[in-house]
């Protein structure tokens, strides 16, 4: 018997891969979200992580195929494994959300954060920021006779290092962008 | 060929052309372009609510009752937040309805405008999807839209806030079928997974079918599947509160209702059984109670169209992602192929089993005395009801309980309560949806006194619409489940739990040319309720009840399934502390 019209149709939302493993250990994820650049859609995904409770590490967003008008939205984000499967299903069903990409599982990837950094001091100290930046390869986009404003990106631990590094010599600001990710070969 | 209408004509249009014929609505400025719409056509109806949330309601009653979408139409501000409630309530139970919502003109939007508020960012939270819709040229797409998605997958509510200045705009009209959408949810379940299921019931000693609003949500075939799986295999089969009526009541299979206040067999077979099926269910806490005692031995298979509820509270060793009616007709399929097999040596002996607690007799009740029993009420409301082409809604608390223990459902799409949110007061303005949606049938709301009054100005609406909805009231002048939570957690302190200066209900009734009927004595409800029966117009039906019946069975908070309370003998320190600060 066939009795039912229900529109077929399928999304790439599946469960099948919904496999938890009652783990307790809290692990850190990268999700890349990619949505409908609509009025409203980072509110929604804010929202559901503010609402349910979910841990946001860091998040950055930029519009990233403008005749397709979808944004990309790259989440870092904790919880334990099935904190992190219920993430990516309460994601799936934000009607604006096309796909959500776990990149930490699905195979090797590449992260990237930005970072700006200013440092004011003369001196020795001065000498040692700029031979430091060198080190690390962080450019200089700005400079004072008392300061510099450094550009540096890698990974956030990379970033966090320099942070350390910088901090006795007179470290005064500090913007990041958050994470960009990408998974790595040609798909 | 191109249409140019105004924005206003458009929501008129769209909804003609998505076959409504009902609105539940409030007009108020920045709705007036529809309302004069609205005024000027006979395809649509409109029915004038005395509160926005009972037009939210009302839809919900008219959608749960059909299965189709049902739809409201409120002012902006005060209009938009009155419809707050019922937006969460239709999100929590997968109820499909369209609200539209006025807004001030575009160029007053973020200017703190007379009866402005944020009411996407209000309702982003408690709607499947909304839409600010700025552009007239947008809109009807827009509304289209609504319905597809508010209809597809998990349905669910929708809102599409629309500013006055874009009704009064005029543009293009686009028709249904040109409008493109992404969203499009997987129906069809892992046919692999199916079978694993399939197999997995062929060899079950203890296997028990739990079933849920997906079910009544897929549609009246996934139903009928249901009920030809359930005959063909013979297992048994319980439902949560939003399920009841896929299969009767009246079935050889038939457990009751589970969970909290759900039947003895039906809690104790989902503890002991060995193959757990779950259809259209979400693991609620309402029904496992004590998670980690949930039905300790049993593989759990889990059929549901919204992957975030597989595995969210319950493991799930079947997982299969789809709609009910298309994973059913597949695993009906799959099992027939592979020869019709079950265990029959160990079903007779889970039936076995399964008659020693249907023994128990957990609903059973003593009514003697000159004071009706709540569940003598409704044994008698079954009994006189049962025959007629009848659609019950409730209202939240015991009396709601008692009717799903008491009231036999034979069909889909007849019971009508607010099971996720507990919305008191959502029963009347439901009831008067239900009404619209099928004014020959019999409409009968069984409600408490207090929750009644949440949203009694709906009797003005009953009134003016002639809508013949009875509404079923067990007075105990309390809140009865408040109370009966304060008597067995709280050292029966009863805060602020009894109703002082409830008014004299039947002459409530006339005060807005209704009926009212009192009744206090079991030997003349029969009497009372064949007359309230036999009345033309809406009835108010006051049934002065016993004020401290508590409703039993119940598994208390914290507590696994095979630790149910039966009754007031075992109530004694049941609640410990750990258990104290559930809900």
């Amino acid at each position: 018997m066939s009795p039912l019209k229900i529109k077929k149709g399928s999304t790439s939302h599946s469960a099948y891969d919904l496999r938890p493993s009652y783990s307790d250990t809290v692990e850190r994820h990268t999700l890349a979200v990619l949505v409908e650049n609509e009025p409203g859609v980072l509110a929604r995904v804010i929202g559901l992580f503010a609402g349910r409770g979910y841990n946001i590490e860091s998040l950055t967003v930029a519009e990233v195929d403008h005749q397709g008008h979808r944004s990309r939205i790259t989440i870092v984000t904790t919880g334990t494994p099935q904190i992190i499967i219920q993430i990516k299903a309460q994601l799936g069903r934000i009607i604006d959300v096309h796909k959500v990409n776990d990149l930490t599982v699905e195979g090797p990837s590449v992260e990237r954060e930005l970072g700006l950094f200013k440092v004011a001091g003369k001196g020795e100290h001065r000498v040692e920021a700029l031979r430091l930046a060198d080190i690390f390869r962080a450019n200089v986009v700005d400079s004072t006779l008392e300061s510099f404003v450094f550009e540096i990106t890698g990974t956030p631990e990379k970033i966090d290092a320099f942070a350390d590094l910088m901090r006795p010599l007179g470290l005064q600001e500090v913007a990041r962008t958050g994470v960009a990710a990408l998974s790595r070969g040609a798909v | 060929m191109s249409k140019t209408m105004t924005g206003a004509k458009m929501v008129v249009q769209a909804l003609i052309d998505q076959g409504v014929d009902v609105v539940f609505g409030y007009p108020g400025g920045a709705v007036l372009p529809i309302y004069d719409e609205l005024f000027q056509q006979e395809k649509i109806k409109h029915v004038l609510v005395r509160h926005e949330q009972a037009a939210v309601h009302a839809a919900e009653g008219y959608a749960r009752s059909t299965g189709k979408p049902g739809v409201a139409l409120v002012t902006s501000g005060p209009g938009a937040t009155n419809a707050v409630t019922g937006l969460t309530d239709a999100l929590m139970d997968s109820i499909p309805i369209i609200v539209l919502t006025g807004q001030v003109p575009t160029f007053m939007i973020g200017s703190d405008a007379f009866q402005e508020a944020d009411t996407v960012g209000i309702t982003r939270p408690c709607t499947k999807h909304n839409w600010l819709v700025k552009d007239t040229e947008k809109l009807s797409a827009t509304l289209h839209e609504a319905f597809h998605v508010a209809l597809s997958g998990r349905p669910g509510p929708v809102l599409i806030d629309i500013p006055k200045d874009v009704q009064f705009a005029t543009g293009t009209y686009t028709e249904a079928r040109q409008v493109e959408t992404h969203y499009n949810p997987q129906v069809k379940g892992d046919l692999a997974m199916i079978t694993e299921l399939a197999k997995a019931m062929e060899t079950a000693k203890r296997p028990v079918f739990y079933t849920g609003g997906g079910v009544i949500n897929s549609g009246p075939a996934a139903s009928q599947l249901l009920r030809e799986l359930v005959a063909a295999t013979g297992f048994p089969i319980t439902s949560t509160l939003m399920g009841l009526g896929a299969y009767p009541a009246s079935g050889d299979n038939w457990l009751g209702m589970l969970g909290m206040h759900g039947l003895y067999e039906a809690n104790m077979a989902m503890h002991d059984c060995d193959l757990m099926i779950n259809i259209g269910a979400r693991f609620d806490d309402r029904i496992t109670g004590r998670i980690d005692a949930f039905s300790p031995r049993s593989k759990k298979a889990h059929i549901d169209i919204d992957a975030s509820s597989i595995n969210k509270v319950v493991h799930a060793d079947f997982p299969i992602l789809g709609d009910v009616g298309h994973v059913l007709e597949d695993l009906l399929n799959v099992w027939k192929a592979r020869g019709r097999k079950t265990n029959t040596e160990g079903l007779a002996k889970w039936w076995g089993q399964i008659k020693e607690w249907r023994a128990v007799d957990c609903l059973k009740f003593t009514q003697q005395g000159k004071v009706i029993k709540p569940q003598y009420a409704l044994e008698r409301l079954e009994a006189l009801t049962k025959k007629h082409d009848r659609y019950i809604c409730t209202e939240v608390g015991q009396h709601q309980m008692w009717a799903a223990q008491y009231l036999g459902f034979e069909d889909p799409n007849r019971w009508m309560t607010s099971g996720g949110l507990g919305t008191m007061g959502y029963g009347f303005p439901a009831s008067i949806g239900v009404q619209m949606a099928h004014p020959d049938a019999l409409v009968i709301n069984v409600a408490g006194e207090a929750s009644w009054l949440m949203n009694m100005q709906e009797l003005g609406t009953a009134m003016q619409y002639r809508l013949p909805v009875k509404q079923f009231i067990l007075n105990n002048e309390r809140l009865g489940m408040v109370r009966q939570w304060q008597e067995l957690l709280h050292g029966e302190r009863y805060s602020s739990s009894w109703s002082e200066s409830l008014p004299d209900f039947v002459k409530l009734a006339e005060a807005f040319g209704a009926k009212g009927i009192l009744c206090s004595d079991p030997d003349t409800l029969d009497d009372a309720i064949i007359e309230m029966l036999t009345h033309k117009g809406p009835v108010l039906f006051d049934c002065l009840v016993e004020k401290h019946e508590n409703c039993f069975p119940m598994i208390p908070s914290g507590k696994p399934h095979n630790e149910m309370l039966l009754g007031d003998a075992s109530t004694k320190d049941a609640i410990q502390a750990g258990g104290a600060v559930l809900v």
